[in-house]
């Protein structure tokens, strides 16, 4: 079973639907009374006819909603998406007095214009709703049913309907607060918006793939051999931060619950506490410690082991070690926690035979503890994968992606992570157009690797479990 | 008689492997301690007397509450900061865990048309790194009104909004919590809202309390979008806006001891809460990653 087949499947199903949704549409409109062909124009009318007083409201409302929205805001930033404005504001000085003429603002152009087209697609949902309701009137009738009434439906939203009554408000705040942005962000990605285009003194515009282009043009000017540099350590940072992390929490779990060692809870305790204490504490204070005037320099100089401060934050490959270092410090509570758990589950027996035919500890750990682990852990392995990609906290506490380099373009330091480059081009350089795209690059990685490992993840493909 | 010498020979092999085992465990946890401990040594030393900037020792020459006196001072909103975070985590653990409920409960129990097309879009939708949106957001605030003076709502509202997508674990969970009983209690009449109050979420407190935690410890770390939106305007900011300053800034020198007392002051409540509800928070993390 292809994948194209399946999508060209998909795609079929949909016209197919689209098809059996305009024959309906006919059919309810052709067959309907009077009323019901009312309706199609005026929302809920057939409702209110019937006495569906609730239902017949809120269509109403629905309607006349859509169409002041439209009138008095909607039309004119719909209008303006192909263009994003044409007259920026600015000052005529050429009067006695100098006025600001008001001009377009491409940002609220792109921003209220995907608004406006989501709220369009909203309607001609709710319109169909409205449609196929009155098609159920009709037939209802027909049959000598009785019509839900207003309390009726009330009761739904508590009882059959209670799952839409639970997640409308979770929808509403996904929808405004991160499929919009994101959606106006991806748009950005194909504009001009940086620190010469800030709008409304200076309207920005589509440019189509440019942006893309400088991504992975190597030149000069071009962000490429910095992406690939930046991409690069994203990727190193990201396996060591998971494996290792992953490797000595074990470890770590396995020492306390060795068989013959005391105090396990005292050792937990001690090594959860640091998961307690919030990260920009401990975070900061390690940065400090580490510092040239730090506590770690100022032990060895003293100590006499060392003539001179070690640049732990100032030379690359120092800094990325000591990063990866401290976040195993971090790491291992979190999986020594998880391991615990886990381990415990593993069944006695399994040990206890593996033993009677001779093996030892190293040979255990391969052949059941290993595997077993491996296994339930799989899909924790993947997410904390691509969580470590994007680990903002831990890069920008301790060395906010410096040391900066006159070979990186966009602020870029060697430690920055893609995610703590596009906060430096959002925040230092106003870059948005680059920051929409590294945003878009990090989705990319992102995905290309959920994709890969979750089909090869032994716990997905066989879920009868472990055997 | 080769019989004891093996079993001897073995358990002199435990005791070493365990003596070393005892070893590592030690050096380890004063290798986890070590930043925490100098964190509390940092806090006592004076700024008056001694020096308030990085010095090369660790225990202070003379033990003072300077430090601790100065956040309490007319001259430093530590207070403000102090409770804004307070503020903001608290709504944040109870609405969060509220929307997490939600639709953790309607996607575990129900099966609606379009349920696998919004948890795919949630799944895609959470592979764009959340700092990408971060203009469109705040200019979203600021058409409301929600930033520098009004920054703390603002904050609470957006990360609210978008909690619901962090259902996975809660979902989880009540897939554990028996059908049966819901079928039970509908032959009994119950609406689903019923059901869901009385039977369902009292079977739940593990995970609420899992839930609650992880919302209220995350806004003492916020800081990158908490300084976003409070531009300027320092009685918006919260503890880790405000602290972090006196360690990157230059304008600061000398501000370090006072960072590490602002430090243990925020650590000591989270940590204390924290250690409290340690078993529900272990329940969930094990949970979490079994469930994926």
């Amino acid at each position: 079973m292809g994948k194209e087949s399946k999508l060209s499947a998909n795609i079929q199903n949909m016209f197919s639907n689209i098809g059996k949704n305009v024959k309906e549409i006919g059919v309810t409109f052709t067959e309907g009374d009077w009323k019901t062909k009312v309706s199609f124009l005026i929302m809920g009318f057939g409702q209110l006819m019937h006495k569906q007083f609730l239902r017949g409201i809120v269509f109403l409302a629905v309607e006349i909603l859509f169409l002041y929205y439209m009138i008095s805001f909607g039309a004119k930033y719909l209008a303006g998406i192909p263009t994003l404005g044409t007259t920026a504001t600015y000052v005529d000085k050429s009067g006695v007095v100098p006025v600001t003429v008001y001009g377009d603002n491409s940002f609220l152009i792109l921003l209220y214009g995907i608004l406006t087209i989501f709220v369009i697609i909203a309607f001609v949902y709710l319109w169909r709703v409205n449609v196929r309701q009155n098609r159920q009137i009709q037939t209802y009738l027909a049959q000598g049913r009785k019509l839900p009434t207003s309390k009726e439906d009330l009761y739904s939203l508590i009882n059959e309907n209670f799952d839409k009554t639970l997640l409308a408000l979770p929808n509403l705040g996904v929808f405004v607060f991160i499929i919009l942005p994101i959606i106006f962000m991806i748009c950005v990605a194909f504009t001009n918006f940086d620190a010469d285009h800030q709008p409304p003194a200076a309207l920005f515009s589509w440019t189509g793939f440019a942006n893309f282009k400088n991504l992975f043009s190597i030149g000069s000017a071009g962000f490429g051999s910095t992406f690939f540099t930046v991409l690069g350590w994203t990727l190193v940072w990201a396996f060591f931060a998971t494996f290792l992390n992953y490797f000595l929490g074990m470890g770590v779990a396995i020492m306390i619950n060795k068989k013959g060692i005391k105090f396990k809870k005292l050792w937990r305790t001690i090594l959860v506490m640091t998961i307690a204490i919030p990260q920009f504490v401990s975070l900061l204070y390690v940065y400090k410690m580490f510092a040239n005037d730090g506590l770690v320099n100022g032990y060895l100089l003293k100590w006499g082991l060392i003539d001179n401060f070690i640049p732990f934050w100032s030379n690359a490959t120092y800094a990325r070690i000591l990063i990866i270092i401290i976040n195993v410090w971090i790491g291992i509570p979190y999986m020594m926690l998880m391991a615990t758990g886990i381990l415990m589950n593993i069944p006695e027996d399994l040990y206890e035979s593996a033993r009677i035919d001779g093996a030892n500890g190293f040979q255990m750990f391969m052949k059941i503890t290993l595997p077993y682990m491996l296994f339930i852990t799989g899909p924790y392995l993947l997410t904390s994968f691509t969580g470590n990609l994007n680990n903002f906290n831990v890069i920008f506490l301790l060395t906010q992606g410096n040391p900066k380099s006159m070979d990186l373009v966009g602020g870029a330091g060697y430690t920055d992570l893609l995610i703590t480059w596009l906060y430096k081009l959002t925040i230092n350089d106003t870059n948005y157009r680059m920051a929409a795209v590294i945003g878009i690059m990090v989705f990319v990685v992102t995905a290309v690797i959920s994709l890969v490992v979750y089909r090869i993840l032994p716990s997905v493909k066989d879920e009868e479990g472990f055997q | 008689m080769a019989k004891t010498n093996k079993t001897r020979s073995k358990s002199f092999h435990n005791k070493v492997s365990n003596t070393i085992t005892y070893i590592v465990l030690i050096l380890m946890s004063i290798i986890w301690l070590f930043p925490f401990v100098g964190l509390v040594f940092q806090s006592f030393r004076s700024y008056a007397t001694e020096y308030g900037g990085m010095v090369s020792y660790i225990i202070p020459k003379a033990f003072s509450w300077d430090n601790y006196a100065y956040l309490f001072s007319e001259e430093c909103s530590f207070v403000r900061w102090y409770l804004n975070t307070l503020i903001i985590a608290f709504s944040v653990a109870v609405l969060n865990t509220i929307m997490i409920l939600c639709v953790a409960y309607a996607l575990s129990r129900s099966r609606f048309k379009g349920r696998n097309f919004m948890m795919q879009l949630w799944l895609i939708l959470g592979m764009f790194p959340g700092f990408l949106t971060m203009i469109c957001l705040y200019f979203l605030l600021k058409q409301i009104g929600l930033t520098q003076a009004g920054a703390i709502p603002g904050l609470i509202l957006v990360t609210v909004a978008s909690a619901g997508m962090k259902y996975y674990v809660s979902k989880g969970y009540l897939d554990t919590v028996p059908k049966a009983l819901d079928e039970s209690a509908r032959i009994d009449g119950a609406s689903n809202a019923r059901i869901a109050l009385t039977i369902i979420l009292p079977l739940a407190k593990p995970i609420i309390i899992y839930t609650a935690l992880e919302a209220f410890m995350a806004p003492w770390c916020d800081y990158v979008f908490a300084s976003y939106v409070a531009f300027g305007y320092s009685d918006s900011y919260n503890v880790a806006v405000a602290l972090q300053r006196w360690v990157w800034t230059n304008d600061y020198q000398g501000f370090f001891t006072r960072f590490c007392a602002g430090g243990v002051l925020v650590a000591i409540p989270v940590t204390i809460l924290f250690m409290c509800l340690q078993k529900y928070y272990v329940e969930g993390v094990t949970g979490g990653a079994v469930k994926g």
